[in-house]
């Protein structure tokens, strides 16, 4: 009987990524964990794709004369880095790697409820992003992400209808994700995981999903339309066919405002988990957040107008509009008050991906108070359209979703990967982020209030210093984005191994081994304790030996 | 979840009831009743895609949580149609 403990232990030690090898282990899996990280490739890869567009934004505007690239270049520049990092990187980001990573081990499930269906969704997520690389490496696009009719439908000569054609078919991995992503979390939940035991990761991506499935098929429909004016010249945007313009921006808005609550309820998510679980303390108003998620999902689908109270819209429509806009103010300053009252008197530790929740509270606040400037009818008419507007949507999208994002992958990386990463370079380039991101983007808000105009290659010289602050600022956040891929594949190899709950914190995903088993679990775990109960959890001893030996400074040798 | 049987009986009544309501656009398109020509065609189809999804997508058969589905779909296309509308309205 000698051979039976020696076969229990290689059954123990079995996870997702060493039960198979090979290729085809990967471009065929179903496991919700693998499929995290092919999403994770994909991304990556774009993300790096509208950097380099980015960069080379930022580069022109290094001269007033816009020396680099001309004007029409130019164009296809800022429309690339748009397209690229809204559809096929920041949509998705969350979502897709970490969603799908986590909320089966949240909710104690052994996989999604759907997991061809995510497999199918990851493939067509690529079939859009190859159609769109296809129509950048044949010329590019010039329209703005936008697409504003009837330039796209009419007058532009770029590359419109392979483009829209390729983000018409990610789309489908959207649906898909967000149907998957609702099913499971109905219907999946381990026993004694009620609604209100959920942790706030999954509300937020449950409200994600409701945008993706009610949102997304209105964009889809919009710009095929704009395809089939431009292409049979039906009458539907173009103003000399019949059509009216300002209906496209009705429908293009109707989607992509709420697209940018995709973006950032995820990284409320995010940030809910590490606020918790780096302050020691039960998250403050649990149903107050969880309500605020939903409200943010509804209310974020009534403020479109906004973005066209200089269009022509009537003064009617826009004053409600405006109104409306305001409101959306109130579940994001609920979710930030908690945060910050989850802060009060907890046992706040600096790992870094607290730095990131942290940077993602200052930031989002940032962001989120310049959009009720352009909320406000008047102020709107004087910034709209200038760098103000720039600054404002990137502190969302950068300062919120991108911080999220990282923040996220740090703390769950543990789980992820079974490694743990080196804490002191990890902080150094959290650090170098938020520094370089507010250098980047400060600058521009002044440049928008002083009447910089976005969008156009040259500018007066006497907006040059600002410029080259912003310029310099990006260079700064470059090398905060390349840290974290560099010493992220670093510890994959020779980070020492994390164990199964590193911080130690709350989660379901934290009960099972780093990485976890092909089925998340041995045997389907029965909740019985309220979310984020740190003083009711002794067996949450913290600090945990992990941590108190990375503090301290040199890391445990990989066992 | 037990499968709802539905009778063929059923269906072919549904059936015979979208053919009608096409030859009945077909027949207002016919005459000229000013812009209520398309609040009656739309009022026709919106109809015929109710018997659609009430009867052959078995929507009436289904557990409630799936009649919310669409209850939502409908109710966000309320929202714009309604706040777009806000606009054209008010020129």
């Amino acid at each position: 009987m000698s051979t039976a403990p020696t076969a229990e232990v290689v059954r123990r030690e079995e996870n997702y990524l060493n039960v198979s090898y090979g290729i085809r282990s990967w471009l065929l899996t179903t496991d919700h964990k693998r499929i995290a990280l092919l999403y994770l490739a994909s991304v990556t890869v774009f993300f790096f794709l509208g950097g380099v567009f980015a960069v080379l934004i930022r580069l022109n505007l290094f001269t007033p004369t816009g020396d680099l690239v001309s004007a029409a270049t130019y164009n296809k520049l800022f429309t690339m880095h748009g397209v690229v990092m809204i559809f096929f990187f920041l949509i998705p980001s969350i979502p897709a790697v970490l969603g799908n990573f986590l909320i089966p081990l949240m909710i104690g499930a052994k996989d999604l409820a759907f997991p061809r269906l995510n497999l199918a969704s990851w493939y067509l997520f690529n079939m859009g992003g190859l159609i769109v690389l296809y129509s950048i490496l044949s010329g590019g696009i010039d329209t703005g992400w936008t697409f504003y009719t009837p330039f796209s439908s009419v007058y532009s000569n770029t590359h419109v209808v392979s483009t829209i054609f390729g983000i018409f078919i990610a789309g489908f991995s959207s649906i898909l994700t967000g149907l998957n992503f609702i099913v499971t979390i109905h219907t999946m939940r381990a026993p004694g995981m009620t609604w209100f035991r959920l942790p706030l990761f999954v509300w937020t991506h449950y409200a994600t999903s409701l945008i993706f499935v009610l949102g997304t098929p209105v964009i889809a429909i919009t710009l095929a339309l704009v395809a089939a004016e431009r292409l049979f010249h039906l009458g539907i945007f173009n103003p000399a066919l019949g059509g009216d313009p300002l209906l496209f921006q009705h429908l293009f808005w109707f989607y992509s405002h709420p697209a940018v609550y995709i973006m950032v309820l995820p990284a409320m998510g995010v940030t809910t988990e590490l606020i918790t679980t780096f302050a020691r303390k039960k998250l403050f108003g649990y149903s107050f957040v969880a309500a605020a998620s939903l409200a943010i999902a509804v209310i974020g689908f009534l403020v479109w107008g906004h973005h066209m109270f200089v269009a022509g819209q009537s003064a009617y429509a826009a004053m409600i509009f405006s109104l409306l806009s305001y409101l959306v103010a109130i579940p994001s300053a609920v979710k930030v008050f908690n945060w910050t009252a989850t802060l009060y008197k907890g046992s706040v530790s600096w790992a870094t991906p607290m730095l990131y929740g942290l940077g993602f509270i200052g930031l989002f606040v940032m962001g989120g108070l310049t959009g009720l400037f352009l909320a406000a009818l008047g102020v709107d008419v004087h910034v709209h359209d200038t760098y103000f507007v720039v600054a404002h949507f990137h502190y969302i999208m950068v300062g919120g979703a991108v911080m999220g994002y990282l923040g996220g992958l740090h703390y769950w990386w543990p789980k992820i990967s079974g490694r743990l990463y080196p804490e002191a370079l990890a902080r150094f380039a959290a650090i170098v982020l938020f520094i370089g991101f507010n250098l980047t983007f400060f600058p521009q808000f002044i440049l928008g209030y002083l009447g910089m105009p976005r969008r156009y290659h040259a500018y007066p010289p006497e907006f040059q210093v600002l410029n080259v602050l912003s310029t310099a600022g990006a260079s700064i956040l470059a090398i905060g984005y390349l840290l974290p891929m560099a010493y992220f594949i670093w510890s994959m190899r020779y980070g020492p191994a994390a164990g199964p709950n590193p911080w130690p914190a709350t989660g379901l995903e934290w009960l099972t081994p780093s990485p976890p088993p092909p089925h998340n679990f041995d045997e389907t775990p029965t909740v019985t304790w309220e979310p984020y109960d740190f003083p009711n959890r002794p067996d949450l001893k913290y600090p945990s030996p992990v941590v108190a030996v990375r503090q301290l400074g040199p890391t445990p040798q990989e066992e | 979840m037990p499968e709802h049987i539905v009778s063929r009986k059923l269906y072919f009544l549904i059936c015979g009831i979208l053919l009608s309501l096409t030859l009945l656009t077909w027949g207002v398109a016919l005459i000229n009743l000013g812009r209520w020509n398309i609040v009656l065609a739309l009022a026709i189809a919106f109809s015929k895609a109710t018997l659609v999804a009430l009867f052959f997508m078995h929507l009436r058969y289904s557990p409630r949580r799936t009649q919310l589905t669409l209850v939502a779909g409908l109710f966000w296309l309320g929202i714009l149609l309604l706040l777009t509308m806000s606009d054209y309205l008010t020129r």
